[in-house]
């Protein structure tokens, strides 16, 4: 099936030289069915960096943070305390913690679900058998080389309340708004920013997976009268949902951590509202309090938290994506 | 489209192209204002004129001299282009490990791969600014934004995806031909991975270019720091922002990745195609 989907797709790009593989298997033979040397230690030498890194920088960390999350360390005395679930607790009962969470609920929420169903409607019609289709192709998906730093770089620019482009244009109409100070409009720009980023990387894909669907099954639809409502949503949404399923996940993982950089540069996490500055989402508390407020333990068990959240969020993934999802053909 | 399909009249087609048109201007006119602007002189930038100006060469001047960005590209460069090359050779090696080669505890060897998809540097960043700076005495250097991020499952499940579509009957005749791993590795696998390679190159070199995080937190020393961490820098240089300059840095910062993304595209986009179904 990858075999398919990829040939498909490069025979449909208009000015590739990419001639398809060649494939015979399906996708996951097994692996041991195909292995050729045999060797007790070349294998284990040839995957020791990757290993060694994997264990230092990723797994070792992970049970370091684990472990932080559970003591509370005094950093002037070196001394750590065991203190068990009391970091969480703490932590869950405080009305901060708990608006920046449901902040970043929110926020989630609002990118994911309006991020997907915009790429998707320009993705189908960029899809579409239209002249310049490639131009337009290129023009949606380009903002995927954008950084979030850069991304937040440009909104500022845009939307500072006193030298912003955005109020100068506004200004004549008497429109010219706080864009920054004002807590209701710096979370709605962050979101809007925050979707304009992932549009790039969400078309892609959505192309991706509508060059690639089976033409025949749309003729069929075609040709039965079904008109083109009904073979958006009863054939081509349908046929999607794996890819959506996948973007979903990614997009949330996204909006959980690129958001970082997005939000220390375009608002600090301000403006402040009732006990918490509004676009200071989970990501951007942890940052503040283990590098700016050196509150080490309480930076730790959301760091555990966080942890404890996309570790849940994957499995989640894979167990529904086995079950759930209808894989094309 | 394919190109047998024929395109749709204007009549059946203007309002996807009007739709089309609206969203390429609205995506694409931050950054065309950015360009705009990081061409006119001070007293223009906070105008709402839209006109190419002349002081683009002015203002990157500014930038270079008075903010470093200079230094924060060549060090962006610098460990962009290592890290890129190093995820690269490391995913290539264990790849070739898991594809041909049997071995006891495969299982739990691809496991630990897998399973470091879960763990974003993000989530670990107390513990691991604590081992690199702490224990590893690696903070303001670059090994401390290099080596932590040499590894790749993304790059290890790429190349295994593509190696298992590699015929065995070739992996065979050329062991048969006398030809050890690593030999088979580059004369034979890398040969025929170049689109792989590609799409994982855009991937990651995107990827280095824009880290954020770990750079502002390890790296102190102003020398050494990266562009994403140096825009913010620009944008606080001496308390008032001269907003030219910063948006002609920006439009610089914005150049790599975009110049490899748009010569890459055809294999990112496949390479994505394949990333999906892991």
């Amino acid at each position: 099936m990858l075999a398919t989907k990829r040939g498909a797709y490069l025979n449909s790009s208009s000015t590739n030289t990419i001639k398809p593989r060649k494939i015979k298997n399906k996708r996951s033979g097994a692996p041991e069915e195909r292995a050729t040397f045999k060797s007790p230690i070349v294998p284990w030498l040839l995957l020791f960096p990757t290993l060694l890194i994997l264990t230092a920088f990723i797994y070792y960390p992970a049970i370091k943070t684990l472990l932080l999350s559970i003591y509370q360390a005094n950093l002037i005395l070196n001394t750590q305390r065991f203190v068990g679930i009391g970091n969480f607790t703490d932590l869950l009962s405080s009305p901060a913690y708990q608006q920046v969470a449901l902040q970043t609920l929110v926020f989630t929420v609002l990118t994911v679900g309006i991020g997907l169903l915009l790429s998707l409607s320009l993705a189908y019609l960029a899809s579409r058998p239209i002249r310049g289709a490639q131009y337009y192709r290129l023009l949606l998906i380009f903002p995927y080389a954008l950084s979030p730093a850069i991304a937040g770089t440009l909104w500022l620019f845009l939307f500072n309340p006193d030298i912003g482009l955005v109020n100068r244009f506004l200004e004549p109409l008497h429109l010219a708004r706080r864009w920054l100070d004002d807590p209701f409009l710096a979370f709605g720009l962050v979101t809007v920013a925050a979707i304009w980023k992932g549009l790039g990387y969400n078309v892609v894909f959505y192309l991706a997976a509508l060059q690639n669907m089976p033409t025949d099954v749309l003729e069929a639809a075609e040709i039965d009268g079904a008109n083109a409502s009904q073979r958006f949503w009863r054939i081509i949404f349908p046929l999607l949902t794996p890819m959506t399923f996948f973007l979903v996940f990614t997009n949330i993982i996204s909006a959980l951590f690129d958001s970082f950089a997005l939000t220390d540069i375009l608002t600090r996490g301000g403006p402040a509202y009732h006990n918490a500055g509004i676009t200071t989402f989970l990501i951007y508390q942890l940052y503040e309090d283990g590098f700016i407020n050196f509150k080490i333990g309480t930076a730790a068990s959301q760091a555990a938290l966080m942890l404890l959240l996309v570790a849940g969020i994957t499995i989640l993934q894979f167990s529904l994506g086995e079950r759930k999802v209808h894989y094309g053909s | 489209m394919a190109h047998n399909t024929k395109d749709l009249s204007f009549k059946q087609s203007w309002l996807t192209h009007l739709v089309l048109i609206v969203a390429c201007l609205v995506i694409s006119a931050p950054l065309l204002l950015a360009i705009i602007k990081s061409t006119q002189i001070s007293s223009d930038v906070y105008s709402s004129k839209l006109l190419i100006g002349t002081a683009f060469i002015d203002n990157l001047q500014k930038a270079w001299v008075q903010a470093h960005l200079g230094r924060y590209l060549l060090n962006s460069f610098i460990v962009t282009i290592l890290v890129t090359v190093g995820k690269t050779v490391l995913s290539l090696l264990a790849a070739l490990a898991f594809v041909f080669f049997r071995f006891p505890l495969k299982g739990v060897a691809f496991a630990l791969v897998l399973l470091s998809l879960m763990l974003p540097t993000e989530v670990l960043i107390i513990a691991l600014f604590d081992f690199v700076s702490r224990d590893l005495k690696w903070a303001d250097t670059f090994t401390a934004i290099i080596v932590p991020f040499l590894a790749s499952a993304t790059g290890v499940f790429l190349f295994r995806q593509h190696f298992m579509n590699i015929p065995v009957s070739l992996a065979d005749a050329a062991r048969i031909d006398g030809c050890g791993p690593f030999k088979f590795l580059t004369a034979i696998l890398v040969p025929m991975s170049w689109n792989t390679i590609g799409a994982l190159a855009v991937i990651q070199f995107v990827y280095v270019w824009d880290q954020y995080l770990w750079p502002l937190v390890i790296m102190q020393n102003d020398q050494k720091q990266v562009i994403q961490v140096g825009l913010r820098k620009l944008i606080d240089v001496g308390g008032q922002t001269d907003w030219g300059t910063v948006m002609a840095g920006t439009v610089l910062a914005i150049l790599p990745p975009l110049i490899v993304f748009m010569a890459l595209q055809k294999q990112f986009s496949s390479g994505f195609a394949l990333a999906d179904e892991k």
